[in-house]
């Protein structure tokens, strides 16, 4: 057999005490296809950034065509013709796609623009993408500006291209076109590594498919001697008993219905599709999905920050029975319809929070209105300030403290005690649990636990499969901004979710599968 | 060599790199001084001390100064606060001033005195707010670039006043409009007792404190900071912004134009394109120094103050001209500006870095 | 009321008060290009002027005769203390705003009271040593190279007084001009400059060198607004500074950017409109004095229309550089 034209072993990378990689054998070799296997987390992204020279392994060796290389830089990477496509564009929008195809390079040669359009377009029709090569980025499409990126690599002469979650961005159609111009790239020789976690992509496209789960290799395969089941597991793996407690639900009632919401984002991508389900009051409902299916903007929607282009979302008030409709509603208009909605997103300091004001000011954020006095009320916020500080045992020197200084767990904690301090009968959190140590995490289940059996509606958004078929009471399966399933919490087994998870959207196929 | 952003920094350690910066810019200062006066830097600095303190008139002089420079510094804070970049502060003040200075011909000696200075103190405001609100309206509503925008305002304002300074010229030709109401003192802002500025710097001095308890202690000034510190954030708790850049930049404005009218109402008397003699710049830095803390503003436009009072001395005992003060302002500006980056960062020494990251 | 005779004078003073400007815009534009604003241009351009005016006073002096003047010497050596003197207050912008990483408005505000200051104390001290009655320093004999205009250019007419009737500095100002228009329009480091004021974290990883591209056009925009100083002082003044003559043209300079809609190509007409604006008020008779202040209003808020007809119409190519105004700093990705 020919000598890969790449080779890892044993490479091993930690980020302070998180190991992200472990020992990890992987084997590229020329003209082929090469799908990278996991879920999010499982170290896909770490692994080829060692490649392409932005991160460097603690451990492990790099054999490129059979010598030990170091790979110190994207300098480096691209000496030896490797490029990688990342996932957020590098890309200025003032600037044509040949501008930014050449930026950077200096060749020695004499800048010639329309030369080197010229050698643009010799790369567009050679492996069939269309663009043309002095339109704007600003006007493009996001599926153009990832073809500037793949032809960015090529122009400095990649022969061995990652391309880091390329289909996230792209509808089915465009998938397809950036199958074909792949397929003609390992035509020409070249070798293609491709991140994914969508199984039906990965049988589509790669020729091997290596499995990565929690920063470890598990194995690597042949394509066309697998299926979706195996590759599932492969990547799933066997479920892991965590021993949340977790309460059977009294008496639940709907509380928010969420009817045929459907909207796009800034660039009129549509990221929510017909979404309709019913969040109950005393119970947790689970929302799974890969990165990007909608998530965020379904919450953002719930909470008036996002405008939804059809659809009702509807809440059922438990005090006076009455029912209002959220939808095109501000977050101001919300809290003052009566709503107790509570929020705890993503973005932790960017929205949740005011990194530079200190835990006080910040406990006040969703309730500084109150009252007709033109000035501030402190004394509430400073005692419920007091009173998460001592009761999630937040590590700080002080209420004074701003909470830019707190530690990520500790963070979590002031959010969570706010949004929970105002007693809701919704509370949404995102991810609440990213980045937070063991204690911690457990410290928000029971939380979150504890808001459902005082008759709550929570609904949790997560990534751990194994957290949500624990913690939650049933789970919604977001798949490409549509609902390709709702299981029960207590019945459902990490292959099924996963497989909702990344089957196509698209069809008949994976709602049927969802139920056999 | 690598460069990291610091955590922060203990109050005392930033107070004392500040203190070392102006240390050394005052060094710097002396060499500059004794090069070109050739006396001894000691006795340089004590001229300065008695440019500033040196008589009991000075010393009102400089509280005056400080009072009117602090008022505009004041002024643009809310601003700042929200991350607009209100650069127009001198040409708020001036039509500030011109609104008083038109209210004073047009209405003096016609209506009671005590109605004309309330007509002026509305009048001031409103035009120093009209003329700050333009901007924040299209900021607001287009995202224009305020800075850009604020700072060419102040030019259209110091060409009316030049307008208008020539409309009702005391003497054909002067083109000086000259002491208003000299005779009746229509329209002056009362004195207290023997002290000819002392009205002045009480309104200062409550003002100052009426801005840091609207900013530290009003929900307004609450929502100021939330919009400056992340519009995702006040987003996200339901601030509309567009309503807080607006509602922000009008008291900006307002606040310059009471600038406006102490300075010709209670201060000159009249008014020219120099009556607000460079101080919506300055008042920018001062702002900056004190972190956009008012009470902290006491001490910066002192400082700028002083510096400008006491080179002024200098330059008068030993026969420089007075724009050496500018020169030493603005030395002292560069040690301060640039000792913040020892405040904020990190210079961390590392043999070999194996990672970009 | 327009009699030719008149209009071609209104077209040469027009470009006599445009060409200061024209510096200082172009000079600019390059250091805006780079993501910096520099509100320092005024006192950079005093500088400039003051410099130039040290170089060509103390040669003038050492000459032991007026007719001694050599011409090379009268012009280089201003333009050279020009040059230099601009060229340390680029930098002083530079290392506190690009190394330092401080508030540009707040540095260049500064460096704007420092530069005036500067340009009128040494232009008061040079008035002290010539003992003159008036308050200014003339140097008339180094002026006559700097407004040298072609020895034929009175013989062609209307053509030639339009065209040809100028020092050296104007039309260097507009071959400038067109230079940096070219260089950032046509030419690899031109491409790179705009990059890096437009998304200096993609050229950063894109392997360009954002810090040197950011020190060499703020340094060369203001070495070439600068010049500007030293045209106005040496031509356009006939030699003469007197303090704050220079007046309020480097913020005029800073709205020709935004005018020009950060095309120095632009800046070109645009600075004789400019001029045109400041003085057209001579031209129309029977207009009061103070009239002429509120046409001098005229080149601002013709900036402000065309700010805000950019920001509504939103057409990319025509916004302010995406991070003007915003340190770089590599870590916070």
């Amino acid at each position: 057999m020919a000598v890969p034209a790449i080779e890892l072993k044993g490479v091993t990378k930690r980020f302070g005490h998180v190991v992200a990689n472990k020992n990890v054998d992987l084997v590229v070799n020329r003209g082929e296809i090469l799908a990278i296997l996991g879920e999010n987390g499982s170290g896909k992204t770490t692994l080829m950034n060692m490649i392409s020279g932005i991160y460097y392994p603690d451990e492990g060796q790099i054999f490129i065509d059979g010598e030990e290389t170091q790979i110190r830089s994207p300098k480096d990477a691209f000496a030896h013709r490797i490029g990688m496509i990342h996932q957020h564009f590098k890309l200025i929008d003032l600037f044509s796609a040949t501008e930014n195809v050449i930026l950077g390079i200096n060749n020695g040669k004499k800048y010639n623009i329309k030369e080197a359009e010229k050698q643009v377009r010799e790369i567009t029709d050679r492996y069939g993408f269309i663009l043309d090569p002095q339109k704007k980025i600003y006007d493009m499409s996001v599926s153009e500006k990832q073809t500037v990126e793949i032809i960015k690599v090529l122009y400095r002469g990649a022969d061995i291209l990652i391309l880091d979650e390329p289909t996230a961005v792209l509808t089915p159609q465009e998938t397809e076109k950036l199958f074909a111009v792949l397929r003609r790239m390992r035509e020409d020789g070249k070798s293609i590594i491709i991140i994914t976690h969508k199984l039906h992509e990965v049988l589509a496209i790669s020729d091997r498919v290596s499995v990565l789960r929690k920063g470890e290799y598990i194995a690597t395969v042949n394509t066309a001697d697998t299926d979706e089941s195996q590759l599932t597991e492969m990547m799933v793996g066997k479920k892991i008993s965590l021993n949340i407690e977790r309460t059977d639900p009294k008496e639940p009632t709907d509380r928010l219905e969420v009817r045929g919401v459907s909207c796009e984002d800034s660039m009129g991508v549509r990221v929510l599709e017909d979404v309709t389900f019913t969040a109950r009051g005393g119970e947790i409902l689970g929302i799974a999905g890969i990165a990007g299916s909608g998530q965020r903007e379904l919450l953002e929607a719930i909470a008036g920050l996002q405008n939804t282009s059809t659809g009702d979302i509807l809440y059922h008030n438990p005090d006076d029975g009455q029912t209002v409709d959220l939808r095109h509603k501000t977050p101001t208009e919300i809290r003052e319809l009566g709503v107790r909605l509570s929020f705890v997103p993503e973005d932790r300091l960017g929205m949740g929070l005011v990194g530079n004001m200190d835990i006080i000011d910040n406990m006040m954020l969703r309730s500084y209105k109150k009252g007709r006095s033109v000035f501030l009320a402190r004394k509430e916020p400073r005692g419920l300030a007091e009173k998460v500080i001592n009761e999630l045992e937040v590590v700080t020197p002080g209420a004074t403290t701003p909470v830019r200084r707190l530690s990520g767990g500790n963070v979590q904690k002031v959010l969570v005690g706010r949004e929970i301090a105002s007693q809701p009968k919704v509370l949404m959190a995102a991810y609440p649990v990213r980045g937070l140590d063991i204690n911690s995490s457990y410290l928000i289940y029971n939380l979150l636990t504890k808001q459902k059996e005082n008759g709550t509606a929570v609904i949790f958004v997560g990534e751990d499969l194994d957290v949500l078929i624990e913690l939650c009471d049933r789970i919604l399966v977001l798949n490409s901004g549509r609902i390709t399933g709702i299981v029960d919490g207590r019945t459902a087994n990490k292959e099924e979710i996963g497989l909702l998870m990344t089957k196509t959207a698209h069809g008949t196929e994976a709602k049927t599968d969802a139920h056999s | 060599m690598h460069i990291v952003k610091r955590d922060q920094m203990a109050w005392y350690k930033s107070w004392l790199i500040r203190a070392a910066a102006i240390v050394a810019a005052l060094i710097v200062c002396a060499l500059v001084t004794v090069l070109l006066t050739h006396k001894d830097p000691i006795k340089v600095y004590a001229t300065m001390f008695s440019g500033a303190f040196g008589t009991p008139r000075r010393i009102w002089n400089l509280l005056q100064n400080i009072a009117m420079l602090l008022c505009v510094s004041l002024a643009v804070t809310p601003a700042f606060k929200m991350k607009f970049w209100n650069i127009g502060a001198e040409g708020q003040v001036l039509v500030g001033g011109l609104a008083t200075a038109a209210c004073m011909i047009l209405f003096g000696g016609k209506i009671p005195n005590a109605l004309l200075i309330l007509v002026l103190v509305v009048a001031s405001i409103l035009a120093g707010a009209i003329w700050a609100v333009i901007p924040a309206l299209f900021k607001a509503k287009w995202n224009t670039n305020e800075t850009l925008f604020t700072l060419m305002m102040n030019y259209v304002g110091i060409q009316l006043v030049s307008y208008f300074s020539m409309y009702w010229e005391a003497q054909k030709g002067s083109g000086q409009i000259g002491i208003i109401n000299q005779s009746t003192r229509a329209g002056w802002l009362p004195r207290i007792g023997e002290y000819e500025y002392l009205l002045n710097i009480l309104i200062v001095a409550v003002i100052t404190v009426l801005m840091y308890i609207y900013l530290k202690y009003s929900k307004h000034g609450y929502e100021i900071s939330v919009v400056g510190e992340s519009q995702n954030t006040a987003r996200y708790i339901g601030v509309n912004v567009k309503k807080v850049i607006i509602r922000t930049m009008i008291l900006s404005g307002a606040v310059c134009g009471i600038a406006g009218f102490l300075l010709v109402s209670g201060t000159n008397h009249t008014i020219n394109t120099t009556t607000a003699d460079g101080r919506g710049f300055t008042a920018i830095m001062v702002s900056w120094l004190a972190k956009f803390n008012p009470l902290f503003m006491v001490l910066t436009s002192f400082l700028l103050v002083f510096l400008q009072k006491g080179a002024n001395e200098i330059a008068t005992v030993f026969g420089l001209n007075k724009s050496f003060s500018d020169i030493l302002t603005g030395i002292i500006l560069f040690f301060i500006i640039g000792c913040e980056f020892f405040i904020n960062y990190r210079i961390v020494f590392r043999h070999s870095h194996k990672e970009v990251k | 009321m327009f009699t030719s005779a008149t209009v071609i004078t209104l077209i040469q003073r027009a470009i006599m008060q445009g060409i200061p400007i024209l510096y200082g815009s172009t000079g600019e534009i390059l250091t805006e290009k780079s993501g910096h604003l520099n509100l320092g241009i005024p006192g950079i351009m005093y500088v400039g002027g003051i410099s130039g005016v040290i170089g060509s006073f103390l040669y003038e002096n050492s000459l032991p005769s007026r007719d001694a003047i050599n011409p090379f010497l009268a012009v280089m050596i201003p333009l050279i203390c020009s040059i230099v003197g601009s060229l340390l207050m680029g930098l002083i912008y530079c290392f506190l705003t690009v190394t330092l990483r401080a508030n540009q408005n707040v540095t260049g505000l500064a460096l704007t009271t420092f530069g005036v200051g500067f340009g009128n104390f040494f232009g008061a001290s040079l008035v002290k040593l010539t003992n003159s009655e008036v308050p200014s320093v003339t140097l008339t004999n180094t002026s006559r190279f700097f407004r040298a205009s072609l020895p034929f250019a009175d013989k062609l007419g209307w053509f030639g007084q339009i065209f040809l009737s100028y020092g050296f500095m104007t039309y260097l100002a507009i071959a400038i001009a067109f230079i940096a228009a070219y260089f950032l329009k046509k030419t690899r480091r031109g491409l790179y400059l705009r990059s890096v004021g437009e998304n200096p974290a993609t050229a950063d990883a894109a392997g360009i060198n954002v810090n040197r591209y950011k020190y060499t056009a703020t340094c060369v925009g203001s070495v070439i607004a600068g010049l500007g100083g030293l045209f106005y002082v040496m031509d356009y003044a006939t030699g003469v500074w007197s303090n704050e003559g220079f007046g309020d043209r480097g913020w005029l300079a800073i709205a020709l950017v935004i005018f020009a809609i950060w095309k120095p190509n632009f800046a070109v007409p645009g600075s004789i409109v400019f001029g045109g604006l400041y003085i057209v008020y001579l031209f129309i008779n029977g207009l009061p004095m103070r009239t002429a202040e509120l046409f001098k209003m005229l080149p601002y808020v013709v900036t402000i229309i065309v700010l805000i007809f950019t920001s509504v119409r939103k057409k990319r190519e025509n916004l302010p550089p995406a991070s003007l105004g915003i340190s770089y700093f590599r870590e916070e990705r």
